[in-house]
């Protein structure tokens, strides 16, 4: 038993973890950091200063690419977890002929280089539905890949869902629409909020769908950075770049305490129903 | 179809019926009608997409449109063009890429997913937590942070100068800087479906091993490696697949000399204004990656997905 424990768990294993950690946070460390950097360039930190946040609030730019960004984040978010939702209902709860048909589609969608669905829906766009880009096509094409993580993830919480409980509340004399309110929809829904949050994310992230995607007026932050980006190096960037991260950081925390409310009510569904 | 659509809304029924009977519509059309709206937006915005790009990658350049297709002159010269020494060097070099970066993730994926596993209840939950919340901060940033700290005047170079190594290298531009922020963007996707499956893993199978007089090599080999096998698959297409199309990496951290496949197909539809050379290109890509996870799944067993 010994022998096999320290087989099993060397010693090393804690080093190399503690390698890996640093190796995950020290560059996002270092960006924000220097964003507090007063001097222009270079890398030695000279003194604390944060200039280049009060140079960002006034940076209409950015804000304005901002405000976009959370545009299309919300839509895209909302309509993909509806879509996404209905679809991993049908999935697991039916079988059916076709189904596997609808799991190949959301597969391609998964796997699809994101180069590649950029021209895809560019070339849609501008020549077969002879759409002008803006923020009409950038929230169209965010939709279409936030779909499949939507699917993905409620997929998995519904696959281990005990059917007994849908039949139990039919039993007791439930319609079908009141044991799909009562039963199905809490069980699933820290599931549903998962997705949510990670399609949010994502959407919040792209930059490649958006970069083909996008024409004048629909500037996303990340393009916005994106671009920065290709002239060079700046500590503006750097604040730029941590106010994200905050951002993000911030959301996911309001989510996966959202999540974390949502998956206690689901199990208070569950005893409600095991005890009626 | 007519007739159960028909039934659909509750008919009134003998009393004598149980409540359940009211249930009219068949599973088949239920499932159908709940996936209607994700099917019709997958074929509008996925499928049709896809088709029109397989069409161009026939048509020949326009002068007022980007494309000029016929039926009877497809242009099959693009994906010789696609395929040609210039571009065929490029899309090898991405695959060299993504190559190293899965293997440069599981070399620090795997240690660190069999250590987080070790570990029970909050502890556990906190250092996946650790490794998620990289992933969740924007990829561009990530990106953008090694460049800030890789460039000529920075943060490495500095450090290695006050360790007297020297500090002129050239970290930028370079096939390292890219398979490094390639690693960097990717790891967790190795991290996470690895983890998964060694916590299903039973240790007892382990011991066993020991006890029938195996070696640690033997062991891990005959016996960690195939019951992690459905994590490793996962986390291997979860990174070779979005590595091999990426674009953004190669352009903030790569150069002229490691372009990788995606940034020429995303010079086709910018500055290069070859629309068919551009689509040709990415039904390569596309093909490559469909008939890679084919391949792969095909080998090492479909319930691993």
């Amino acid at each position: 038993m010994s022998r096999s424990k320290s087989a099993l768990r060397p010693r090393y294993l804690k080093l190399h973890a503690l390698l890996v950690y640093a190796f995950l946070f020290a560059p996002i460390i270092v960006l924000v950091v220097f964003s507090f950097n007063e001097a222009r360039s270079g890398t030695t930190f000279t003194k604390f200063s944060t200039k280049w946040y009060d140079d960002l609030i006034h940076n209409e730019d950015a804000l304005r690419a901002f405000r976009t960004t959370l545009k299309v984040a919300i839509v895209a978010t909302l309509v993909a977890t509806l879509l996404g939702t209905l679809a991993a209902f049908a999935l697991t709860r039916f079988q059916f002929r076709g189904r596997s048909a609808y799991s190949t589609l959301v597969f391609i969608s998964l796997v699809i280089p994101e180069v590649v669905l950029g021209i895809a829906l560019l070339a849609f766009f501008v020549q077969f539905a002879h759409m002008k880009l803006g923020l009409r096509t950038v929230i169209l094409s965010h939709i279409t890949f936030c779909i499949a993580f939507v699917v993905v993830v409620v997929k998995a919480r519904l696959s281990s869902f005990d059917n007994r409980l849908v039949e139990a509340a039919a039993d007791l004399g439930a319609t079908p629409v009141q044991s799909f309110l009562r039963v199905v929809l809490p069980l699933a829904a820290p599931g549903i909020a998962a997705g949510a949050m990670l399609a949010f994310m994502i959407s919040l992230d792209d930059v490649v769908i958006t970069f083909f995607t996008a024409g004048p007026g629909a500037n996303t932050l990340p393009l916005y950075i994106f671009g920065q980006l290709r002239v060079g190096v700046s500590p503006r960037i750097n604040a730029l770049s941590s106010f994200v991260l905050a951002f993000s950081l911030i959301a996911l925390g309001i989510g996966a305490a959202f999540s974390a409310r949502a998956a206690k009510r689901g199990r208070g569904g569950i005893d409600a129903t095991a005890l009626g | 179809m007519s007739r159960t659509l028909a039934d659909a809304p509750p008919a009134p029924e003998p009393v004598e019926e149980p409540p359940r009977a009211r249930r009219t519509l068949p599973e088949w059309l239920k499932a159908n009608l709940l996936l209607l709206p994700t099917a019709v937006w997958f074929l509008a915005l996925l499928v049709i997409p896809m088709l029109i790009v397989i069409q161009y990658s026939l048509a020949r350049r326009g002068i007022i449109k980007p494309v000029r297709f016929s039926w009877s002159n497809l242009q099959w010269h693009n994906y010789q063009d696609a395929l040609g020494s210039r571009f065929l060097r490029i899309f090898l070099r991405s695959i060299y890429y993504s190559a190293a970066t899965t293997i440069a993730c599981v070399a620090l994926g795997f240690p660190l997913a069999y250590w987080i596993a070790r570990f029970t209840g909050r502890l556990r939950n906190i250092f996946l937590v650790l490794v998620i919340i990289p992933f969740l901060t924007s990829y561009l940033i990530r990106m953008y942070a090694w460049q800030f700290i890789l460039q000529r005047d920075g943060l490495l170079n500095d450090t290695l100068g006050a360790l007297h190594l020297g500090n002129h290298h050239v970290f930028l531009n370079t096939s390292f800087a890219v398979i490094l922020g390639l690693t960097y963007g990717f790891l967790p996707f190795m991290v996470l479906p690895l983890y998964a499956s060694i916590e299903r893993m039973d240790p007892s199978l382990v011991e066993a091993s020991y006890d029938l007089g195996h070696g640690k090599v033997s062991t891990f080999f005959r016996v960690i490696v195939p019951t992690v096998a459905p994590g490793l698959v996962a986390g291997t297409l979860l990174v070779f697949i979005p590595a091999t199309g990426d674009f953004v990496t190669p352009e903030l951290l790569g150069g002229v000399k490691t372009q990788m496949f995606g940034n020429t197909i995303q010079d086709q539809f910018g500055s290069g204004q070859n629309w068919p050379l551009g689509s040709a290109m990415a039904v390569v890509l596309m093909a490559f990656i469909l008939i890679g996870v084919y391949v792969y799944l095909r080998r090492v067993g479909e319930d691993a997905l």
